[in-house]
């Protein structure tokens, strides 16, 4: 080959250079469970669907969201958002409010009457669930769209347990409840009102039922030895929650005393003051600190005027006054007595003690085992008793709505697998995606959302929701907030630092892979990506 | 109009795509057909800043130009890792002559554009020169100043990683105060490069009223490529010096070149900005201030300033020179650019 004066070679590409072969550690691409996810009771793939309501595709949000939980605007109202808790963000500014986006997203699948899969087959096998709770109505939404044919037997007249007979109007509208609500039921789920399931194996024969999931909830209220007259009123706060969905307001009168300290207590003090007493005063035997409710609503009660005497407890109720005794705590942080009285004016006093399960509906099925008024579970949700599972309030566990719904998906994967014969195994969860995984130079700066609230004449007077949700536009921003913490969200960021080209960007929708052939393992790509969404692995030499 | 950062898309410019972004709105390095000007392969270090930055710079260029574009390229890092005789890494027309004479081999190009434009044999060919610090501010700094001061066509790209490296890490007119290199090594009673030497090129360039100067770092992609595609449409001499970090030479990780150039930029250290005509336009203001220790103390060449005694009077000397930066070009306030 004819060549110029003093060249010997053809020209070449430096692609004919392999520099992979300098390599002794390989970067990869991984998904890494964000904290949020991690933290959710519900197990929401939050950050899934965050990604969808970021580029404003909000139905796909929904879907994604639905995937895992069937009341999104339920849990965007009541949920006591630990995701939120464990939100990356909040080290960088505030957290990503999750629960705001939720119930936008909740809300606009109602607006828009976005509806769920039928479902694609049908297993045959029929599966009795007790109870139209939060934790019932999981279940049911789950097996069904796992294609078993689900009936709900629920021995109140109205389905929705303590979403409805619980948690006041203020916090969760009934339309929106009646809306979810509705919704899992147009999947074929069957529910039967006013149908008090007396004795399980009786009720699962007669149905020809395969498996029972037991929710019943927790709904009788404990009660605590007060000495009293006859002149005043005791009455327990469940029953007082329950009798506001009736026709018959509960009579509380002018000053109204709630005796404990947990979300409950401040539930029915709001309660009293918007059916117009004047006093509403919750007495508790530790400090604020010590309380079981959760800050905001007492901060929103207190807001609302609610009073509270803290470090105190009820001796004796007298006609129109109780008395009560000053408490101080010991080393151990437990209330001691110290001889202190003092009077106080009550027309009434509510028992906030906490609840009690009614087990009436397990006695003669053999291999239950109940402990402290719970029914003791394995990890796979069943009872000692096979092909009966339970969960919800019933079984031990933190008694909140959303820990509810994550009882019933679990339970329902166990039960279909049960069904089958098989043995659910869940897969394995991936490593926590920590702050100290992120590089957060590349995040743009973005305070919190503040949701409006009801001002404060109509917060003391009505039972109109307390706390507003959000529009399409600050929702969108809300969203974007999200870190996307583990989980690649195409920034393209490890695609334009490798000084090699050693990334292949697959387009939109696909990621990213490494061409191994150039990458030289510098590692630029591991700390300039956002999200923690690669790692380095030694190269096995 | 100068570059204005997109507020708030979650990662607003900050990233090199944005998902959220228009597609005209993302960078070029976010381009599925960017040219990958400078191709895998080369023989640079791992995680080299002078790599990334030239096909940051050249590829943007590219871009600009439709794609007319020659280069001429001083010896240096960048000549020998990408061009190994008989390969190239190079995906453009390129040429190398002589360490001190990109600047002049690039006039003769753009001149010779000229006449076969005039003789209509040729389109509107663009013209590159590019070199390491050693090439522009030391060797082929006469050829330098006689581009700008003739006002040639040329936008000429000066990457900066203070010294030269391939050749074992020697001191150039770029080397900043007290760093370590094999010819001023930490010894005696001032040790390292001495203070109140070398010299900063852009504010030499600006001296020459040219049309066009500006810096950058591998660190702020968006404003790199903004600072290219703007000199790419203006004519006469062009100057743009890019702050590229040097593993090898600063003892840097291999996988903190990006951190090391941002650490730069936000200390006040390296200030970037653009000027024209002899005049300041814009700064890169300071998102996250720091005080200069968080720069020096990852790099090995300043290993000397932290010992079991601290050298507090020299990270002062180079603290008052940051401030100073700070000060002179306003890089603690907000909305400047």
């Amino acid at each position: 080959m004819d060549k110029p004066f003093a060249i010997t070679l053809n020209p070449g590409s430096s692609l004919a250079n392999h520099t992979g072969s300098w390599r002794t550690s390989r970067p990869l691409y991984l998904d890494r469970l964000p904290p949020c996810n991690a933290a959710c009771p519900a197990g929401e793939d939050i950050q899934g669907w965050l990604f969808h309501a970021e580029s404003g595709d909000y139905e796909k949000a929904w879907r994604v969201l639905t995937e895992n939980n069937p009341m999104p605007a339920i849990m965007g109202r009541v949920c006591y958002h630990p995701c939120e808790g464990g939100c990356n963000r909040q080290h960088l500014d505030e957290s990503v409010g999750i629960n705001s986006v939720e119930r936008f997203l909740g809300d606009e699948a109602i607006k828009r009457g976005w509806k769920f899969d039928k479902p694609a087959h049908s297993t045959g096998k029929r599966v009795l669930v007790v109870g139209a709770g939060p934790s019932g109505l999981s279940a049911a939404y789950h097996l069904a769209r796992l294609g078993h044919a689900v009936e709900i037997h629920e021995a109140g007249p109205l389905a929705g347990g303590m979403m409805r007979f619980g948690i006041p109007k203020y916090r969760l509208p009934r339309e929106v409840l009646d809306a979810e609500v509705g919704r899992i039921l147009e999947t074929g789920v069957v529910l039967r009102l006013d149908t008090k399931v007396a004795n399980i194996a009786e009720s699962m024969k007669a149905g020809k039922f395969d498996a029972a999931f037991l929710a019943v909830g927790a709904h009788i209220g404990k009660r605590a030895y007060i000495p009293a007259g006859d002149a005043t009123k005791i009455i327990d706060a469940v029953s007082v929650l329950r009798s506001m969905e009736g026709e018959d307001k509960p009579l509380l009168g002018r000053r109204v005393v709630i005796y404990g300290g947990g979300n409950t207590a401040i539930d029915v003090a709001r309660t009293a003051k918007r059916l117009g007493a004047s006093e509403s005063i919750i007495v508790y035997r530790r400090t604020r600190e010590k309380m079981p409710a959760h800050d905001f609503e007492v901060e929103e009660a207190l807001q609302e005027g609610v009073m509270m005497k803290w470090l105190s407890t009820i001796k004796q109720a007298g006609e129109g006054n109780i008395t009560i005794e000053k408490m101080e705590l010991d080393e151990k942080g437990f209330p001691q007595s110290t001889g202190e009285f003092e009077t106080l004016e009550a027309d009434s006093v509510v028992l906030a003690l906490g609840q009690d399960v009614d087990l009436s509906l397990l006695e003669g099925v053999p291999g239950l085992e109940i402990n402290d008024g719970v029914v003791r579970v394995g990890d796979n949700m069943m009872t000692g008793a096979a092909g009966i599972f339970a969960g919800g309030d019933m079984v031990p566990s933190e008694r909140t709505v959303t820990v509810g719904v994550g009882h019933g998906k679990k339970a329902a994967r166990h039960i279909d697998a049960w069904l089958r014969g098989e043995t659910h195994v869940p897969p394995a969860k991936h490593e926590i995606a920590g702050f100290d995984r992120l590089n957060t130079w590349y995040y743009s700066e973005a305070p919190h959302t503040i949701r409006p609230m009801l001002n404060i004449i109509r917060r003391q007077s009505t039972f109109d929701e307390v706390l507003g949700g959000l529009d399409e536009t600050n929702a969108q921003f809300e969203a974007r907030r999200c870190l996307s913490c583990g989980n690649c969200f195409e920034c393209d960021n490890c695609y334009g630092v490798c000084p090699d080209n050693a990334v292949i960007k697959l387009g939109p929708g696909k990621r990213f892979e490494f061409n191994y052939d150039y990458c030289k393992g510098c590692g630029m790509c591991v700390t300039e990506c956002p999200c923690g969404a690669i790692k380095m692995e030694a190269e096995e030499i | 109009m100068p570059l204005q950062p997109v507020k708030f898309y979650q990662t607003g410019t900050f990233t090199v795509g944005n998902r959220l972004l228009a597609p005209e709105d993302r960078s070029v390095q976010a381009n599925m057909q960017r040219t990958n000007s400078l191709n895998s392969g080369h023989r640079a270090c791992q995680g080299c800043g002078e790599a990334l930055g030239a096909r940051y710079a050249i590829d943007a260029a590219m871009n600009a130009s439709n794609r007319q574009l020659i280069a001429a390229n001083a010896t240096g890092c960048l000549e020998v890792f990408s061009t190994p005789y008989p390969e190239t890494s190079w995906q453009i027309p390129w040429i190398h002559s002589l360490f001190g004479n990109a600047a002049a081999v690039a006039t003769g190009i753009a001149a010779a554009i000229k006449v076969k434009r005039q003789k209509g044999q040729s389109g509107d060919v663009r013209v590159v020169a590019q070199g390491g610090d050693g090439g522009t501010t030391d060797i082929g700094f006469g050829c330098l100043s006689g581009m700008f001061e003739r006002n040639d066509d040329v936008l000429y790209i000066c990457y900066d990683n203070g010294g030269y490296m391939n050749t074992g890490v020697q001191r150039s007119s770029a080397t900043p105060p007290a760093a370590r290199t094999a010819t001023t090594m930490p010894l005696g009673p001032e040790p390292g490069n001495p203070f109140g030497q070398g010299k900063f090129v852009p504010a030499i360039a600006m001296a020459h009223e040219i049309p066009y100067v500006a810096t950058a770092t591998v660190a702020d992609l968006r404003d790199l490529e903004h600072k290219v595609t703007k000199a790419m449409g203006l004519r006469g001499a062009r100057y743009i010096h890019i702050l590229v970090p040097c593993p090898l030479g600063w003892g840097t990780a291999s996988h903190d070149t990006i951190r090391m150039a941002r650490l730069a930029k936000e200390t006040g250290i390296f200030p970037v900005f653009s000027a024209e005509y002899g005049e300041i336009k814009s700064a890169l203001a300071i998102r996250r201030p720091l005080p200069v220790e968080e720069y020096l103390r990852p790099q090995k060449r300043y290993a000397h300033l932290f010992g079991k005694s601290p050298a507090v009077a020299t990270i002062a000397r180079i603290q008052a020179q940051a401030d100073k930066n700070i000060r002179k070009y306003g890089l603690l306030e907000k909305e400047v650019r």
